[in-house]
């Protein structure tokens, strides 16, 4: 399954106007991969994708290409392709000529760029739109031209930049999908930057999370979710509760003021650590029966479950179930050892 | 709907009395003899003044490209700068019309004259030994008869010196129209096209230039109207050799020739000139028309 690496970024520095973006970023891409770089706005996601598609030249370190220097080399002459925020549609041209653009930059093969363009925009479901003006069109629409412009090129690396931000909620859920059979169907390498977590982790194979132009975590989505590897992560990635603790020898934590089981080992004894439950994670269970009690503060509905906040000792847990408590009413808690992950603590 | 419609009437008088108007009464005096009778006399009399038609055409249409030339890459710099330092190089690029046009022209006078400005500072760097002296040794070699005895370059009252004056009065009308559109280009539709592998010619004439399109054409009517009807720069700067169809009409109803019936027809053989050359720029601009206007 492991496929060779595509695009290799070492030790890549940029900052702008003395302000640093990254600071020794290092990263392997792998072919036929779909990977996101997901961070909050100005952890450098995007620099990292504008250093490879060639718009940000890096102050220091190297980009490969199929293991070739590529670091100076012009956007024009890199066999990536982007998406971008904003589309950047040619607003001049009609929804043909913007998909043609780039063969016709190569070929004049009058015939091949049509039929060329024609597929893709079948691919995207613009059968039809040929010779709409890209003005006309609705987001979305016009996102579908984006991606078929980029395509059309048959690139080897598409880089897409936040390219569902400006469409409602169901049209991207769609467009996610949509996406990923897109790049599963034509086995390109898709790079695609979000700051939303549930977009990266529906349509990723792997996830860069990125928090101050540093690489925080890099894995599958499961890993990432469950086994994040510092509070970053954790809180990025979903909601957790995260509370200091110690471990005090293999398989035994102490947090909240209590000792718990655990499946996690290898650390040393008494040592500081951070601990993650996850909120969905957590049992409600009478008070007399819970490994913690603690007084509900508020109960939210949110459709699939009930979000509660629960203050206990001088820490309040959030907690999701199906099965709304009553604020001001005492629940017993129970966390199972499977539920508990431990991290390090930073200092 | 009412309510808008009458808010235009001023406008509309204003329009009638000092515009359609006067159209008509040149009409009708394009068409009559100083008897009031109907001619076709003074279209055809027009056709002995074709050189000076000519020139004005061909001196406006230089002036033209030369602003076109000069205004696109500074609009774009323009444009791409950020939007204080836009707003300060904007007003620079206004002051002269802050001016008066008479005055600007004027300064153009004293500095292009024979022993003015300009030919004094060339006199002082020793250009006029210089070029003495090159054209002597030349004659020697090879037995030109280049002039050896300059004392100044003749700058004034030539077809250049119109130019010029052109040049330096209309460029703002050309930079405007293409800033204006300009700062709508994103940067991310330049770097598209480079994505897409188009290096900076093909950015140039694929993207950069059909997307101006709207503010060429308006750069172009705004420079080449003014241009091929003004009597100012080329009497002041053209001398008498370089007579455009602007002196000649001035001449018929202010000057020593004054025949108003001419004069008439003239202006308005000028204005089907200048009324084709907007249809030609306008339908070459595509249907967003002078969009570009400030």
């Amino acid at each position: 399954m492991e496929h060779p690496v595509v695009v290799s970024l070492q030790d890549i520095v940029v900052d702008f106007d003395g302000e640093p973006v990254l600071t020794g970023l290092s990263l392997d891409i792998h072919d036929k991969e779909f990977v996101t770089f997901l961070g909050p706005s100005g952890c450098g996601k995007t620099t990292t994708l504008r250093v490879i598609g060639g718009f940000v030249q890096p102050k220091s370190g190297r980009v490969l290409f199929d293991g070739q220097d590529i670091t100076n080399l012009p956007p024009y002459k890199r066999h990536v392709n982007t998406v971008f925020q904003k589309y950047a549609l040619f607003p001049h041209l009609n929804v043909f000529e913007n998909v043609a653009f780039g063969l016709r930059l190569k070929s004049r093969d009058e015939k091949a760029i049509r039929s060329q363009v024609l597929q893709m925009l079948e691919v995207v479901g613009l059968k039809g739109f040929e010779r709409r003006r890209v003005t006309t069109l609705s987001g979305g629409q016009q996102q579908r031209v984006a991606i078929a412009r980029g395509l059309v090129n048959r690139p080897r690396v598409l880089l897409l930049d936040e390219p569902l931000g400006a469409l409602d909620l169901k049209l991207r859920k769609e467009m996610q999908l949509e996406l990923k059979r897109l790049q599963q169907a034509l086995e390109i390498t898709f790079i695609y930057v979000t700051h939303d977590q549930e977009e990266a982790l529906t349509m990723s194979d792997t996830v860069v999370v990125m928090n101050g132009g540093l690489i925080q975590q890099i894995g599958s989505p499961e890993d990432i979710y469950n086994e994040p590897t510092n509070a970053f992560v954790a809180d990025f990635i979903g909601e957790s509760n995260i509370l200091n603790g110690v471990m005090h020898r293999d398989f035994l934590v102490e947090f909240a003021g209590r000792e718990f089981t655990c499946v996690d080992k290898g650390f040393a004894p008494n040592q500081l650590v951070q601990v993650v439950v996850r909120p969905e994670d957590i049992q409600v269970v009478p008070a007399i029966q819970g490994q913690l009690t603690g007084v509900v503060r508020d109960v939210i509905f949110k459709g699939v479950h009930f979000e509660m906040h629960v203050e206990q000792g001088d820490f309040e847990w959030i907690i999701h179930s199906t099965r709304a408590s009553q604020p001001g009413e005492m629940i017993g808690m129970c966390i199972g050892p499977d539920e508990i992950h431990i991290m390090p603590r930073e200092e | 709907m009412r309510r808008d419609t009458r808010l235009a009437y001023p406008y509309v008088v204003w329009m009638v009395i000092f515009i359609a108007v006067p159209l008509l009464i040149v009409a009708y005096f394009a068409f009559t003899d100083k008897t009031g009778q109907f001619t076709l006399d003074n279209l055809r009399q027009i056709g002995e003044y074709a050189p000076v038609f000519l020139r004005s055409l061909l001196l406006a249409a230089r002036a033209t490209v030369i602003c076109l030339v000069l205004a696109f890459p500074a609009a774009w710099w323009l444009s791409r700068l950020r939007a204080n330092h836009q707003r300060i190089m904007l007003m620079l690029v206004m002051l002269p019309m802050w001016m008066n046009f008479l005055l600007r022209t004027y300064a153009w006078m004293t500095l292009l004259e024979n022993n003015g400005l300009l030919n004094r500072l060339f006199g002082a760097m020793h250009l006029f030994d210089l070029v003495n002296g090159v054209n002597a040794a030349l004659n020697g070699l090879f037995g030109c008869s280049l002039p050896t005895g300059i004392t100044y370059f003749p700058m004034i009252n030539t077809s250049g010196a119109v130019v010029l004056g052109m040049v330096y009065n209309y460029l703002p009308y050309m930079i405007l129209p293409l800033y204006t559109i300009m700062v709508k280009i994103d940067n991310s539709e330049i770097e598209a096209a480079q994505d897409l592998g188009a290096n900076t010619r093909m950015i140039l004439t694929r993207v950069l230039i059909p997307m101006s399109t709207p503010g060429i054409s308006t750069g172009i009517t705004m420079v080449f109207v003014p241009s091929v009807s003004t009597f100012i720069i080329s009497r002041m700067l053209g001398g008498g050799g370089n007579m455009l169809v602007g002196d000649l009409i001035e001449l018929q109803f202010l000057g020593n020739s004054y025949n108003y019936n001419l004069g008439s027809a003239m202006s308005l053989v000028l204005m089907v000139i200048v009324l084709l050359c907007m249809g030609v720029t306008n339908t070459s601009g595509g249907e967003d028309g002078i969009e570009g206007v400030v």
